[in-house]
């Protein structure tokens, strides 16, 4: 049969000689090995003192963008509710009325978004399937909660705040 | 001063003594437990404990608070006398074999010969193996009082694990005491300061009884009678606040003295090479050779975490076989080669 890969070994399946029976030998290697280790640099990130940097393809809680005129974005198309193989979505639609045109970006917009964190697993296919570039998933983790409820993340916690707003 | 002809004076330092010893050997327990997350930390590329105070050297008070805030439970169909006298038997047993260890020599005090040995019987060896085989009630009253099957089962294990563990341990000594000529740890001691260590003489006598004394610790990878997989916990499986933590820190203590039994009979305890050609006060030398011998046991007691967390735990058949068919041929066969030498330098 050919290898899958280089690393595979030979099982070798020999009698153990009696220096092998004897197993001292092999103890004391194993207490070199693990003397070696109390010397070796420690993997701990002592946690709120240190934090552990994110890889760039890391897919945190989610966030509800705007635009640059601080609109939402998010039309409530629900492609993102159809992709999620989870099915952690659910959103209402609603029209926009007039006077509203400064808050969002399209004449429907969601007058309910919801994300439920304890089904949600973190996939992306919500930030994929977005037309409008209105989900994104952050870099940050879902914070611990003491309810299920707690967990359902609504418009409030999703929308990150206003650019126009936090300037003035 | 002699009232009613009794050396008050000696009653005043034995006590004196005995609270010193029972304080070192509690303290260095507590801080064995502290001593054991963090070497198992380091060997596993971790930090261990290091919130509760510098490098989490609090952490032991802060385990013995917990165990104490615990909420305490005994069994409704356990037999209450002898569920608290178990923990207590180990917990006593563990205290008791500290007394003929000699932690040093002669201290000299406004012209008072004071010795550092709780009690030179001249069976001190016999005495230890006399209070170590009453360790095995402390387990097995505990398993028994439990009322539990599975404690039952798991304490046992641990009472036939402990004996067929003394036999091997009993005849590597007895080479030991064929070559020393004495039963008291004082002269033994006396006798390496002199000469070379023990160890040199009785390679294979010491290590049996170190595979012995893991054995009769309850050390990994001996640690049977707590497996967790197959026993639910052990023979320890009801207790829970201190009663728990008397077994756990019995075993420390188990540690401790077994680590200084082995320092004393086997590495010169008290005595270190050029201790008689230093030059100093005989007072400043019993304070260097104390030195000396607790470097050793914290020496002993890192071997026995090191051991603890590189070999895997033993297989209860496997057990019994490694003590019945390799321990005690090989103790024999050591006492033989001992004799028929100690024979032959006779003639």
């Amino acid at each position: 049969m050919q290898a899958l890969t280089n690393r595979s070994k030979p099982v070798d399946r020999s009698p153990l000689t009696f220096l092998e029976k004897m197993y001292v030998p092999a103890i004391a290697k194993g207490m070199g090995i693990t003397f070696k280790h109390i010397f070796k640099r420690k993997a701990t990130v002592s946690f709120p003192e240190q934090r552990r940097q994110f890889s760039p393809v890391f897919r945190g809680l989610h966030i509800l963008n705007r635009d640059e005129e601080g609109r939402e974005r998010c039309t409530a198309c629900g492609l993102c509710a159809v992709a999620c193989p989870a099915e952690a979505i659910t959103m209402e639609a609603a029209e926009r009325k007039p006077g509203e045109e400064h808050l969002y970006r399209e004449e429907k917009y969601a007058a309910r978004y919801e994300i439920n964190m304890l089904r949600c697993i973190f996939c992306g296919f919500c930030e994929e399937a977005c037309p409008k570039d209105a989900i994104y998933l952050s870099e940050t983790f879902a914070p611990s909660n003491y309810q299920r409820k707690g967990f359902i993340y609504g418009k409030p916690d999703l929308l990150i705040p206003d650019p126009k707003q936090s300037s003035k | 001063m002699t009232l009613l002809s009794i050396d008050w004076f000696f009653i005043l330092e034995k006590i004196l003594l005995i609270s010193a010893v029972l304080v070192l050997s509690l303290v260095v327990a507590m801080y064995s437990t502290w001593g054991e997350r963090k070497v198992a930390a380091w060997i596993q590329d971790r930090l261990g404990p290091n919130r509760a105070g510098p490098m989490g050297l609090l952490q032991p008070l802060a385990d013995g608070g917990k165990l104490f805030f615990k909420e305490e439970i005994i069994p409704t169909n356990s037999n209450r006398f002898l569920f608290i006298l178990g923990p207590s038997i180990a917990m006593l047993v563990a205290c008791m074999t500290s007394a003929v260890i000699p932690w040093g020599d002669t201290l000299t005090i406004a012209g008072r010969t004071i010795s550092l040995q709780v009690a030179d019987v001249n069976i001190g060896i016999l005495f230890i193996f006399g209070v170590l085989s009453v360790g095995v009630y402390g387990i097995m009253i505990g398993g028994w009082a439990s009322n539990n099957k599975y404690s039952l089962l798991a304490s046992v294990r641990a009472a036939s694990q402990i004996i067929s563990y003394e036999l091997p341990m009993g005849l590597a000594l007895i080479a030991l005491l064929m070559l020393t000529g004495t039963l008291s740890l004082k002269e033994i001691v006396e006798q390496q300061r002199h000469d070379l260590w023990n160890v040199v003489y009785q390679p294979l006598g010491f290590f049996i009884f170190l595979v012995c004394a893991f054995a009769e610790c309850n050390r990994a990878p001996f640690d049977l009678p707590e497996a967790e997989n197959e026993l639910n916990g052990g023979y320890h499986l009801e207790y829970s606040s201190m009663k728990l933590g008397f077994y756990l820190f019995a075993e420390y203590i188990n540690m401790f003295v077994s680590s200084a039994l082995m320092a004393t009979m086997y590495f010169g305890g008290y005595a270190f090479p050029g201790m008689d050609s230093l030059g100093v006060s005989p007072n400043l030398l019993t304070i260097l050779g104390f030195l000396a011998l607790f470097i050793k046991i914290l020496v002993f007691i890192f071997f026995f975490m090191w051991v603890r967390w590189t070999v895997p735990r033993f297989r209860y058949d496997q057990l019994m076989r490694l003590g019945w068919k390799v321990m005690i041929p090989l103790a024999l066969v050591n006492m033989l080669i001992t004799g028929a030498i100690v024979l032959f330098r006779q003639h």
